[in-house]
């Protein structure tokens, strides 16, 4: 009996986030072409978005921290936890991030960082009360696969496609308001023309990481599950959150930024088959992370 | 990790090293001369278990075959602890490190041979102060990380406080003859360990 030898590669999750990956690049590249054939010189605004993209890299793990309430905890404070976290690190072969706790009852709980090295977990009081132990060393195996595959850096490169154009948009919109009188029709179309391949551009780019994230926390799920020997305890604990969670106000919704209204547009109807609530979600659904570790138990002769 | 591991989003399973086992038995005489310490007798294997019915089956192996040349007929082979992390301990007896060594090393190499390597967490071997040595001296243990191939000296000295100058003055004292683990961090807790 052997598990770990014979899991075979998910050869379409892969392929999947390889599709999604490359339709960003494209955009990026539509974007800049775009740029450079209206002959603007937006050098300033590019630099300005590196710069905050860079700063929410390098200082992801205090920025999360920060946003959720979270504190450092140290060993003595939750042995217990620290030890969890030490045995799942010492299995991987990673080094161990700095363990938090956030004082919140909502359940949940994430990792953050701009590299292994520089990372940080965190567990709510919440998820601590509502999972047994081994349940709640399967969900820290899970954030701690997000922090083996980078999705801090992967995430924040495949965001910042749709911050540079609802930057461009929002510069775009303002010149044309303020100094629109001043320009001849020429530049009026440039501007107006802009403005409309960033909404487009804006769009995709929202959709397309929302697709990448989903596919990036199926991925965590399942390493996450291989690392602990029992996608059941993960899939058990995925059931308790998210039928706490559901109860609960998603942030995501909220933070969503200037074009969020444009999305609930008439094209994206419920006829076609695709619902709005799994094109825009962060996380898949439950039905398909809880198929996936179905499957990887049978494939470990689990089940 | 390389980029294509990370831009696919996986981790492998890492295989556990197992030979650096057999650096302790030579590092014996200078932890007993130089740091006043000797093998308690005791050592143990700790590994996470999958579900089902596979675990059992290859820990009824295991101990078949360290009945073989077990010396003490009166005590089992092989004893089995689940701790409170759900982490499954296999302890083993021998009177010196050689024989912990060994076997220790039989207990590795079934749980990989069967498939169960990157279950695998840390081999813990019990010390005691040697005779006519310091006996106030606190109890010790050498933990053995299979992912990395190194030893690290874990010294309690409470319910979930550690000694950390007795752990750094073993380092430096057996840094010459074991693989001691560079990375501090690494050096983890493990609280209440069953092994003597």
């Amino acid at each position: 009996m052997s598990y770990a030898k014979n899991i075979a590669d998910d050869k379409g999750l892969t392929g999947r986030m390889f599709l999604t990956g490359l339709l960003l690049v494209v955009l990026w590249v539509v974007l800049g072409a775009v740029l450079v054939a209206v002959g603007i010189s937006y050098l300033l605004v590019i630099v300005i978005l590196v710069g905050a993209m860079f700063a929410q890299y390098w200082f992801s793990d205090r920025i999360a921290l920060y946003g959720m309430g979270g504190r450092l905890v140290t060993e003595q404070e939750a042995p217990k936890l620290h030890s969890m976290v030490d045995r799942l690190c010492s299995m991987a072969d990673m080094p161990k991030p700095k363990v938090a706790i956030a004082n919140t009852d909502i359940p949940n709980a994430f990792a953050t960082g701009r590299s292994p090295k520089a990372a940080v977990v965190c567990v709510t009081t919440g998820i601590q009360g509502r999972l047994e132990d081994d349940e709640l060393e399967a969900v820290l195996a899970h954030e701690l696969s997000h922090v083996a595959h980078r999705d801090v850096a992967v995430m924040t490169i495949a965001s910042s496609v749709g911050m540079l154009a609802g930057l461009l948009t929002r510069m775009a919109l303002w010149s044309s308001m303020f100094m629109g009188d001043d320009n001849n029709g020429g530049g009026a179309v440039a501007e107006l023309l802009i403005m409309l391949v960033s909404i487009v551009v804006y769009a995709l780019s929202f959709v397309l990481t929302r697709a990448l994230s989903r596919y990036r926390e199926l991925a965590a799920d399942r390493s996450g599950a291989i690392l602990i020997g029992r996608p059941s305890l993960l899939a058990s604990a995925l059931v308790k959150v998210t039928g706490e969670m559901s109860r609960i106000p998603q942030k995501d919704l909220r933070k969503a930024e200037a074009f969020n209204a444009f999305f609930f547009t008439p094209a994206f109807n419920g006829k076609s088959g695709v619902s709005l609530a799994n094109l825009f979600a962060t996380h898949p659904s439950l039905e398909k992370r809880l198929a996936q570790l179905d499957e990887l138990s049978r494939e470990m002769g689990q089940a | 990790m390389g980029l294509l591991d990370i831009l696919r989003g996986r981790t492998a399973p890492v295989a556990p090293k197992l030979d650096a086992i057999f650096a302790l038995p030579s590092a014996a005489v200078t932890l007993e001369t130089q740091a006043g310490l000797v093998t308690s007798g005791h050592a143990g294997v700790c590994w996470r278990p999958p579900a089902g019915q596979a675990s059992a089956e290859v820990q009824d192996e295991v101990s078949k075959i360290l009945e073989l040349d077990r010396e003490d007929p009166t005590t089992p082979a092989l004893r089995a602890i689940e701790d409170d992390l759900g982490y499954r301990w296999l302890l083993v007896d021998g009177a010196e490190f050689d024989d912990l060594a060994t076997r220790v090393h039989q207990v590795n190499t079934l749980l990989v041979e069967n498939g169960w390597g990157p279950q695998l967490l840390c081999s813990v071997f019990g010390l005691a102060p040697a005779p006519g040595a310091d006996t106030s001296a606190k109890k010790m243990w050498l933990v053995y990380l299979f992912k990395r191939g190194t030893f690290y000296p874990f010294c309690p000295d409470g319910e979930s406080t550690r000694d950390n100058e007795a752990e750094l003055r073993l380092r430096t004292t057996l840094g010459g003859d074991l693989p001691i683990e560079d990375d501090l961090g690494r050096w983890m807790a493990l609280w209440g360990l069953p092994v003597g």
